[in-house]
């Protein structure tokens, strides 16, 4: 499935039912140096626009919204080691957890890639 | 500060600034750069690798004249400015009647005047402070034509000497009224980020011309805002408004350095009775340095806690060093927590986490001492 994205610079892609969270190139080029991720636990249940992680840059802690509600059933820990993945590769090899989604349709409500584009560029 | 309504105020090197493709944020009511696009800590490890160039022109710069000067100034600080040389600077804070610190300072003596700068968002409240008490036929002029940039790192020396062969001789803490490439400056030999390097004070009109031939050398950058406080928190150095302020005293903050024998013994500036007690007895919290174990930074305000969970102390700045290449914070706790080595946790985000008291600064001071 193409990638979908929120206004609040996370993207998800969904593929034998479990999706895939990050956040945008856009995010991490604002965010600068990422130097730490706070990850959810595995099994925690996230609801949508709540809490779900944190990242750091040398500047400042942001939070992290799930995009949508579901259970995390893995998180990236290869971020534990290197956060700055998320700075070469935000929309790849930098995501940031797996979930189970408690309602897929929820999905509809997300930007494709064009009109994540158009909202940016309207920022 | 300045309120929403005020239009931000422009420093002379602005245009400069987003012609560099440097990020701008209000600070203390002007519009600064926070970051260049070689982003923060690539700024941060240039400047400690070879050198940065930093605007610090929202920074008051401020002439106090007439001959009662030094000892009019003195009922203000805690600092012996009596014994210092022309072509000397120093450290100190403006205290109030509580002991604690209304800003701190750099004062120079600059033979026929003291030469001030004072920090942008209390350099107002510093004017009206300083205009209410200094007496006795002393002037304040402030200097508005003034830019105020600082070039800093191990390269700092070879770069500016290039421009003014003079700079080489100057010390830690000299300085001087001399030409940089035929601009008139004054220079300090001192900074914000425990490198090596300079002040310089130049006139708005040919601060751009000196800055684009500072940046045009090979190993100077330009630097942000970011940078600067990631320098300077590894530095150990205070930054007003987080580490000290008017609920700190300079003993509480750790500065009873700034304060030199005659003035513990005569005291007569504000808050010294409050002050001199505590240097004499001790005072109930102190600023440390504290060093987080893992990787999670823990940011101002963050609770310290003892090992019974019980809150000692918060944090007043926390980030990442990007030299450390960890988290690092400073940050008050009570007195008989101070001790480097003692075991504390930070509450972040609802999870204790450990830390150590440790001894600042975390990275090395370069002053160059001669």
């Amino acid at each position: 499935m193409a990638k979908k994205f929120s206004q609040e610079h996370e993207w998800v892609e969904l593929e034998d039912g479990i999706a895939t969270v990050g956040i945008t190139d856009y995010a991490q080029q604002s965010l600068g140096d990422i130097v730490y991720v706070e990850l959810p636990e595995v099994g925690k249940k996230l609801v949508k626009d709540g809490d779900a992680a944190v990242v750091e840059s040398v500047k400042a802690a942001s939070d992290v919204y799930a995009p949508l509600d579901g259970v995390v059933v893995e998180a990236n820990e290869d971020l534990d080691v290197n956060p700055a993945l998320v700075n070469e590769s935000a929309e790849t090899d930098g995501w940031f957890f797996r979930m189970e989604l408690s309602d897929a349709s929820q999905l509809d409500e997300l930007m494709d890639e064009a009109a994540y584009k158009d909202f940016v560029e309207g920022l | 500060m300045a309120d929403h309504q005020t239009e931000l105020l422009k420093t002379a090197l602005y245009d400069l600034h987003v012609e560099l493709g440097a990020k701008m944020v209000p600070f203390a009511g002007y519009d600064m750069p926070v970051q260049y696009p070689l982003g923060v800590k690539g700024e941060h490890l240039h400047t400690r690798a070879k050198a940065g160039l930093f605007d610090v022109s929202h920074m008051g710069q401020v002439r106090l004249t007439g001959e009662n000067r030094v000892a009019e100034l003195e009922k203000l600080v805690p600092g012996d400015i009596a014994i210092l040389k022309p072509g000397r600077t120093r450290y100190s804070t403006f205290t109030n009647d509580n002991g604690t610190i209304l800003d701190d300072l750099m004062i120079t003596n600059a033979g026929d005047s003291l030469f001030l700068v004072i920090n942008a968002a209390c350099k107002d409240d510093d004017i009206v402070h300083m205009r209410a008490n200094l007496d006795n036929g002393v002037a304040l002029i402030e200097i508005d034509d003034r830019a105020l940039m600082a070039l800093q790192g191990p390269e700092a020396a070879n770069v500016l000497v290039r421009f003014s062969p003079s700079v080489a001789a100057m010390k830690f803490m000299d300085f001087a009224e001399i030409d940089i490439a035929g601009i008139p400056c004054f220079v300090t030999r001192s900074g914000y980020t425990g490198e090596d390097g300079y002040e310089i004070s130049v006139p708005n009109d040919r601060a751009a011309e000196l800055a684009r031939k500072l940046l045009a050398e090979d190993e100077v950058e330009a630097i942000g805002l970011g940078a600067r406080d990631s320098l300077r928190l590894e530095a150990g150095l205070c930054l007003y408004g987080n580490d000290i302020d008017t609920t700190t005293t300079p003993v509480e903050g750790d500065l009873n350095w700034i304060i030199n024998k005659r003035r513990r013994e005569e005291g007569g500036f504000k808050g010294s009775d409050i002050i001199l007690d505590q240097l004499a007895n001790g005072a109930d919290r102190k600023r440390v340095g504290i060093k987080p174990e893992g990787k999670a930074p823990a940011r101002e305000h963050t609770p310290i806690l003892n090992s019974d969970g019980e809150e000692i102390g918060e944090i007043t700045s926390g980030g990442f060093g990007p030299t450390v290449d960890g988290p690092i914070a400073m940050g008050y706790v009570a007195i008989e927590f101070a001790a480097a080595g003692t075991k504390v946790d930070l509450m972040v985000r609802g999870k204790a986490r450990p830390a150590e008291i440790v001894d600042l600064p975390f990275t090395p001071h370069h002053y160059f001492r001669g």
